[in-house]
């Protein structure tokens, strides 16, 4: 399973780094980025389909193999 | 505010300055979002109204068929001397793509949470300074006497301008986002005052520079050119504008919500760590702004033939009530999980300053309690709600227990 961010999407609105810090953190700008290659494992993936359902633009996608 | 005729019918006549909306929107919006859902209005020269979360949303991310050029409903669209599209007087906020893509990245790293973070210590010392003033009284204005004053020490600060100049920024806001129904005569003089602080600030500024936006903005370049002075300028009066009595508004609804819902006040000041969670409720609740644009060309949305040049109000804190959008979309939650509410708007617009916004909320709420664990409204006097398109309690008389 892998979560990713859509930057053309994402504006910014600061929701999943604030909910799932472990999984999100943020650029220069303040948009939103994946830590590492954004591989989730059933201990977090709660957490990233919580960001998930909290950002406001639809920027999150969660591949579930 | 002039004298205007009362509304009768918000489908047909809506007026965000009618006292009934001034003071109560919300039934407003739930009976418009069902019978229209997009209300119209010949006032201001015509405009529109959408109240549902997907028609607000749609129009947000629409840049091809309505301009941000104007953002505040006026009845004076086309001010002689505004900058003209796509920049418009206050960029990024009245800019359109692709000029907006430029002046909004020169903003956003001042913006990140990194830098805005850094000044939470701050914040914090700030509402203290304003509680400690409020020391052994009994009963307080939380509007005036401390909601108010967060948010300008912040914002004078970042754009490095003296703090003791405060009172004139409000002033300075209220001309801007209150008196919206004046005549272009009228309101056109008030902005005299503004542009002289903003040029004597600029003069300051270039006379002796300093680590502040003020100078990052004097001196940027993009494509190895300074910004026009009209750039500078509108960016910096969209900082100072922006930035203060939406955050106050935000801040002091959140007071007004504790004040008049005891188990939430109650919880809060037991379960702290539920903040966070509590402020996105905060924010999608009593979402403080409304973001207006303009039909660029003839264009039917959602059948209403809207014209060139009308208003379109975008009614953000409308579509964070919208039951399709939000589960129990009428209730206040203070545990909410799911929220994925538009208080800070949608698509390239979303609030440059919503991270520093969140921030002085959250430290200002859990201040205010840490002071007062309980608190309620002083029945013997008025709770005001600002006009227009920023919406917050103005006097907020409360009874306090420390």
């Amino acid at each position: 399973m892998k979560v990713s961010i859509d930057a053309e999407i994402c504006q910014g609105q600061g929701r999943c780094f604030s909910i799932a810090p472990t999984i999100f953190s943020f650029d220069d700008l303040g948009n939103g980025v994946v830590i590492g290659d954004g591989t989730l494992t059933k201990q977090n993936l709660d957490s990233a389909r919580l960001a998930q359902s909290n950002c406001p633009e639809h920027a999150i996608f969660i591949e579930e193999e | 505010m002039t004298d205007r005729e009362p509304v009768l019918d918000f489908s047909t006549d809506w007026d965000h300055t009618d006292p009934q909306w001034v003071n109560d929107p919300y039934p407003i919006w739930d009976d418009l979002r069902e019978r229209c859902p997009v209300a119209h209005t010949d006032r201001y020269g015509g405009g529109w109204f959408p109240t549902t979360h997907d028609d607000v949303s749609r129009i947000a991310n629409d840049t091809e068929h309505f301009t941000s050029h104007q953002v505040v409903v006026t009845k004076n669209k086309f001010p002689p001397g505004a900058p003209p599209a796509p920049m418009g007087g206050a960029p990024p906020i009245t800019s359109d793509p692709p000029f907006h893509a430029m002046a909004r990245r020169l903003l956003l790293p001042a913006f990140a949470p990194g830098p805005v973070n850094a000044l939470e210590p701050q914040i914090r010392a700030l509402c203290q300074k304003h509680l400690d003033g409020l020391r052994g009284r009994a009963e307080i204005d939380a509007g005036h006497e401390y909601a108010q004053y967060i948010p300008p020490g912040v914002i004078a600060q970042m754009l490095g301008f003296p703090p003791e100049d405060e009172d004139q920024f409000r002033d300075f806001v209220h001309v801007v986002l209150d008196l919206i129904d004046l005549e272009p005569e009228v309101r056109g003089p008030l902005f005299d005052p503004i542009n002289t602080y903003f040029t004597e600030q600029i003069e300051d500024h270039l006379k002796s520079p300093r680590d502040d936006l003020t100078t990052y903005l004097l001196n940027v370049e993009v494509n190895g050119q300074k910004l026009a002075p009209e750039h500078v300028r509108g960016s910096m009066v969209l900082i100072l504008v922006a930035g203060i009595d939406t955050t106050w508004s935000a801040i002091g609804s959140s007071i007004w919500h504790l004040a008049t819902h005891r188990e939430d006040l109650e919880r809060l000041v037991r379960e702290p760590e539920l903040m966070p969670v509590a402020v996105e409720e905060f924010l999608r609740f009593y979402a403080p702004v409304t973001m207006a644009r303009l039909v660029k060309e003839d264009y039917e949305f959602q059948g209403c033939p809207m014209k060139k040049d009308d208003w379109v109000l975008l009614g953000f804190p409308a579509a964070n009530r919208d039951p399709q959008a939000f589960a129990k979309a009428d209730e206040f939650i203070i545990d909410r999980e799911v929220n994925r509410h538009a208080a800070f708007g949608l698509g390239i617009h979303r609030c440059v300053g919503s991270n520093l916004a969140r921030l002085e909320l959250r430290v200002a709420i859990e201040e205010f309690i840490k002071r007062y664990p309980r608190f309620e409204l002083d029945p013997s006097k008025d709770v005001t709600w600002a006009p227009g398109q920023v919406r917050g309690p103005r006097a907020l008389p409360l009874r306090v227990t420390f």
